[in-house]
């Protein structure tokens, strides 16, 4: 399946796989992040309407 | 704006770390070098300028936390920014203050050093020239990471962080320059470009650097 | 109407959401395309043999580091000027995107440049260029989280980052003078003849705007974590005050 990278498979290979790793590292920070913001500003907002 | 250019002055000789602390510092720099590299002059007098370049730099970043962090601590900062002067002659007042004390003796300093460093009889002078025009830029740029990082309690890593990569143009027109008129090649390039950094520095960083003490004292 | 409604934060966050799906979806799907048009589909350079196919994610980073560092700029001078704060936080948003951009861009490079230049790192403009970008990135994203007043923070990596510009730039035309390089030229130009091959251009057109899409998707979704992190501080600010 994958092509015939003759000698240079080992860069070819190992920069793709960085820089996907890379990205996907960012993406999933980032995801993750934006989850765990939304889960506390919903209980802080959900404290905020039980206080009133 | 010149008494607080003499106060400045004044300050930093009775804490006594102003004029020596930078030099020896850049000394010691000099002094370790030929230790990690050897002996060897040939190899020396070829890296010689940018050693002390880097050199100088370094002492340079070492003060800088100092420009504001006293003012700003017992309160005078405040003062100075109600002052009728403007805050940018202030801040310019500051670098001004913070070059004679360390980019000064460095420059007068540099010939001394070079010759431990085996560098080339003719090149002394590009030296001294190129570090006099080149350090008021460094204490200029300096100022400006100073007044961003004025109110932090730990901002001295991040000075140095924030200045190094501002340096970098005035670091590469500095020691080409020494090393063009040691060759004997074409100077003027290098020297136009570093008195043109220079120049633009001291003009336009103030009213960036004055911008951020205000931010910073809002 | 106007382009402006956008930096009122209810309205953002209202527009981005419903935005944010679709441009998931583009994102992934150009991604594939071309990266997999890219590294599957295309044959082996007379020159470069199969490294080649590197360039389908070289090139897009490097585009990618230098755009974001120019949205954070405009999106810097546009808080200075009209103190819009979603702008603010876009540029902080922006900021780690830009910097993992960078890394991918030096690494690819370095990696590529191994058996085409007999070594892994040169003094070349080009690649001295992109590390220093990648300080000026880090000392920008080290300022952002030492100051704890949020919009003296936007002001100040603001002014940092109009300043820092300048200095790039300097930095760019210092280092050209100070060595001739390795790198080859731009690849792209319109104007030029001798244009890469259309075999490999396509596809590589193809990750640039994909590249440009993960940007844009990225940006959106860490500006509506740090408008969400605001909220949260002004809130909690509240609660003690109360």
């Amino acid at each position: 399946m994958i092509p015939d990278l003759g000698k240079y498979a080992g860069a070819v290979l190992s920069s793709y796989a960085i820089s996907l790793g890379l990205l996907i590292l960012l993406v999933a920070f980032s995801v993750w992040r934006a989850a765990r913001v939304r889960r506390q500003l919903e209980e802080v907002e959900a404290r905020r309407k039980s206080d009133v | 704006m010149i008494a607080l250019l003499l106060r400045d002055l004044n300050l930093a000789v009775r804490a006594g770390g102003g004029f020596g602390l930078a030099l020896a510092f850049f000394l010691i720099v000099v002094v370790l070098v030929p230790f990690g590299v050897g002996p060897d002059s040939a190899i020396l007098s070829a890296i010689a300028p940018g050693i002390l370049w880097v050199g100088a730099l370094l002492a340079c970043l070492l003060s800088l936390d100092r420009i504001f962090a006293l003012d700003h601590e017992d309160g005078s900062l405040d003062l100075l920014a109600t002052a009728p002067i403007p805050l940018e002659g202030v801040v310019a007042m500051k670098a001004a203050a913070h070059w004679v004390t360390t980019g000064l003796p460095l420059t007068l300093a540099a010939p001394g050093l070079g010759m431990l460093l085996s560098l080339e009889p003719d090149a002394f002078g590009w030296q001294m020239l190129s570090l006099a025009l080149g350090t008021p830029a460094l204490s200029m740029i300096g100022t400006f990471g100073a007044a961003l990082t004025v109110g932090l309690k730990r901002g001295g890593l991040l000075l140095s962080l924030l200045v190094l990569p501002l340096y970098v143009p005035t670091l590469i027109f500095g020691a080409e320059l020494v090393a063009r008129g040691a060759d004997g090649m074409a100077t003027a390039t290098p020297l136009m470009m570093l008195a043109a950094i220079t120049l633009a520095t001291v003009a336009l960083l103030p009213f960036a650097a004055a911008a951020a003490i205000r931010i910073n004292l809002r | 109407m106007s382009l402006w409604e956008y930096a009122n934060p209810v309205k953002f966050m209202r527009t981005s959401r419903a935005l944010l799906p679709w441009f998931w979806g583009l994102t992934l799907v150009s991604l594939a395309v071309g990266l997999v048009w890219g590294f599957f589909l295309t044959p082996e350079a007379e020159n470069f043999g199969s490294t080649v196919k590197i360039i389908y994610v070289h090139v897009p980073s490097a585009l990618m580091a230098i755009n974001a560092w120019l949205m954070m700029l405009v999106t810097s001078l546009i808080w200075l000027i009209r103190r819009h704060h979603v702008s603010a936080l876009a540029a902080r948003a922006a900021a780690p995107i830009g910097l993992t951009m960078t890394v991918i861009a030096l690494i690819t490079g370095a990696i590529w440049g191994e058996p085409m230049w007999g070594t892994y790192w040169a003094w070349d403009p080009r690649l001295t260029s992109f590390l220093i970008l990648f300080l000026f990135y880090l000392g920008y994203i080290a300022l952002w989280e030492a100051i704890e007043n949020p919009d003296a923070a936007a002001d100040l990596t603001s002014v940092l980052c109009l300043v820092g510009s300048v200095f790039a730039i300097l930095s760019r035309y210092a280092v050209n003078f100070w060595n001739q390089g390795l790198h080859q030229g731009a690849t792209m130009s319109l104007d030029k003849e001798e244009n890469i091959a259309n075999v490999y251009w396509l596809p590589l057109v193809i990750t640039m705007v994909a590249f440009g899409l993960l940007f844009v998707t990225l940006v959106l979704v860490r500006t509506r974590t740090e408008i969400r992190a605001r909220r949260i501080k002004a809130l909690i600010a509240r609660e003690r005050m109360g």
